[in-house]
């Protein structure tokens, strides 16, 4: 069984939903990631994904553009990022998930880079452009290596959720609104409404993660009420570390971490 | 290469996209499918390309041009005299007018040189649809009388300070855009490039381009011609042109821009020095380091300042059938004053970049032979850009 599915398993048992905490590696930092990921374990995230920058990032909003953008002008490499993951995977076997962009790795070959990433401890992929039509290859190089977690949206059709949700594993990322990561438009009924129709869809066969622009305990309360398996909390974590001193980044992320798990905790 | 049906040609192409633009795509292609052998449709876009664009667009025999470099006959294939200067119009009227048929009321699109923004400002104009356009910040500065030339059409302006500021930042920007407002808005790419359809679509609308040239050879020599040649920049001037001849004995020579140098990383010249990658929904040759970040590009040319290209150069690149030759900047200043001074007509700098090599070609030529440069654009947005060129390159 994947460390992913383990998890989600273990929090049913503890009647808990999932946090899911994204951060961009290398932002502003690789101190900085080490520091974050610290926090996030103390403050109880159930499972953290690592964004890897792209130099053309097109789902993503500014703030996730800006990261990626300082992340590369630091120097994030392929081959340091794994060294870095490497150096996480010492302190905590918290199943982690990596985002970035397909081209990432069709250019190294998907074989490859999914077994280098393995090795250094990922335990799964979102690739935001990878859609299943071309995605033969891809899925084939990750069987038993990594799970392919894949996306929908509130107008993705039920015939479409049917085939998509068959090929993800890990979880299904529902994309929580019509637009890019960070951009906060509130809580929509169409959302509410998705999360409700694919959870009966689905039947419970794989967890429902929401994500893109879910950035406050709020929206994590309406979320997990309305059946999502798990939230991902992506623009929110990145806006506080920039503007948190280093010192202070392991602290004040854990608390904020928290202060949204609280609410992914069911009542007995 | 008829309808690639699985979105692919050969191993290029595809759709690489959130899964937010699915509907949109595959209600695009269904449209497209429909509309594309509709008889209305096509005599509603024929009439826009005849009166209103002026089509069909001559084939100029150039003379002077011809016998100054003592080899072959270059002939020029006058997309430059289209209504707002470029090829753009032919693509844009039969996508406007597309969308219009969808119901969509809102147009968005990128555009480098600007040229694509305003064919796209003009074309919403005639059909009644409002249009708001991505450009490049960088490109802004550099192509400001197509700025204000949307401006006065009435279309939306959005400067894209991302990223190198270019025509790729301006897709990323057009996409978000459209992933935010897809259920009300119609994405006008200006090339033969991003996720299938549009490669094909893009190409089916240029494809005049090379049936007229088929034509009027035909009356002109009774023949197609020696070879033909065109400027790559995302590359639909150069399918459009190519595409009806591919299956005929000509040459067929795409030239993508060599900036500085090919040696010089200064350039756009995707085929000749890219490796295959996956960017704006499409898998295809591309200009990215070895970890495949997309690396930045230049050309004097916007135009062509542009690290992908489409997925169908990409597939008669592997298989041989088309020549992809380059130009530097050096080069196409040459030709651009060649051709301007030899036949009293201003290329654009894109299009410039063909004349450069077809005075290669035609050098090395006979003059029974005959060579067919499709002259993409008319070169007034580039007055200013080729005067300071000069300035510089003459106080240096
Ligand atoms: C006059 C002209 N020619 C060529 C191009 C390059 O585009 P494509 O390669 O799609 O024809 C442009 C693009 O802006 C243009 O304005």
């Amino acid at each position: 069984m994947s460390k992913i599915k383990e998890k989600f398993a273990e929090l049913e048992r503890k009647n808990q939903k999932a946090l899911i905490s994204y951060i961009m590696v290398g932002f502003p930092d690789e101190r900085a990631t080490i520091s974050t990921v610290r926090g996030l374990v103390k403050g109880g995230a159930d499972i953290i994904e690592l964004g890897f920058p792209f130099s053309d990032p097109l789902a993503d909003g500014p703030v996730i553009q800006n990261a990626s953008t300082i992340s590369l002008e630091k120097g994030t490499r392929i081959n340091k990022f794994f060294t870095l993951v490497k150096k996480i995977r010492k302190e905590t076997d918290i199943p982690i998930v990596l985002m970035t962009y397909t081209n990432i790795l069709y250019h190294k070959g998907y074989s490859k880079f999914i077994r280098d990433a393995k090795k250094a401890g990922i335990d799964g992929f979102i690739l935001p452009d990878m859609s299943i039509e071309e995605s033969k290859e891809y899925i084939k190089a990750a069987k038993n290596n990594t799970d392919t977690i894949f996306l929908i949206s509130p107008n993705t059709t039920k015939k479409r959720i049917e085939k998509i949700s068959k090929i993800s594993t890990g979880f299904l990322y529902l994309v929580a609104v019509f637009g890019t990561t960070g951009v906060k438009t509130g809580i929509k009924n169409y959302t509410l409404k998705a999360i409700r129709e694919v959870k009966k869809q689905t039947k419970g066969k794989i967890p429902i993660g929401v994500g893109f622009g879910v950035s406050t305990s709020e929206d994590v309360k309406k979320y997990i009420s309305a059946g999502a398996d798990a939230v991902i909390v992506g623009s929110a974590y990145l806006k506080l570390i920039e503007k948190t001193p280093q010192d202070k980044l392991e602290s004040r992320i854990a608390s904020f971490t928290k202060s949204l798990k609280k609410h992914t905790i069911l009542k007995q | 290469m008829k309808y690639p049906k699985n979105g692919r040609f050969g191993e290029f192409g595809g759709k690489y996209i959130p899964e937010t633009l699915v509907p949109a795509i595959e209600e695009l292609e269904k449209n497209y499918l429909k509309f594309k052998n509709d008889k209305n449709f096509k005599k509603e876009l024929d009439y826009y390309l005849r009166v209103y664009a002026g089509r069909p667009t001559p084939l100029y025999y150039a003379k002077n041009l011809s016998e100054k470099l003592g080899g072959s006959k270059i002939y020029l294939k006058r997309e430059d005299l289209l209504h707002g200067g470029a090829h753009k119009i032919n693509n844009t009227l039969g996508q406007a007018l597309l969308a219009k048929k969808m119901n969509k009321k809102r147009i968005i699109a990128e555009t480098g040189a600007g040229q694509h923004g305003v064919a796209t400002a003009m074309a919403c104009a005639a059909l009644g649809m409002k249009a708001e356009v991505y450009m490049g910040y960088k490109d802004t500065i550099r192509q400001k009388l197509n700025v204000f030339r949307m401006d006065l059409l009435g279309a939306k302006v959005h400067p894209v300070k991302s990223g190198s500021k270019t025509l790729k930042d301006a897709i990323n920007e057009a996409i978000r855009d459209w992933i935010t407002n897809v259920e009300t808005t119609y994405y006008l790419l200006g090339s033969a490039v991003g996720p299938h359809p549009y490669p094909v679509m893009v190409r089916d609308f240029q494809s005049i381009i090379g049936q007229e040239i088929k034509i009027q050879m035909k009356k002109i020599n009774n023949k197609v011609p020696d070879s033909v040649i065109a400027c790559v920049g995302g590359g639909s001037n150069a399918i459009g042109t190519f595409y009806p001849l591919v299956n005929t004995n000509a040459e067929i020579i795409g030239v993508e821009a060599a900036g500085h140098g090919l040696k010089s990383k200064l350039h756009s010249a995707t085929l000749s020095a890219g490796s295959k990658g996956v960017l704006h929904g499409m898998m295809t040759y591309l200009l990215q380091d070895e970890e495949g970040q997309i690396t930045e590009t230049h050309s004097i040319s916007a135009g062509l300042d542009y690290p992908g290209v489409g997925p169908e150069h990409s597939y008669y690149k592997d298989t041989k059938r088309i020549k992809y030759h380059s130009a530097t900047d050096v080069e196409v200043i040459d030709a651009f004053l060649m051709l301007t001074r030899t036949e009293g007509i201003i290329p654009a700098l894109e299009s410039a970049h063909a004349i450069a090599e077809a005075v290669k070609v035609a050098r090395k030529g006979k003059k029974s032979e005959s060579i067919v440069v499709t002259l993409s654009g008319r070169g007034d947005k580039d007055v200013e850009e080729v005067q300071n060129y000069l300035n510089k390159n003459v106080k240096d």
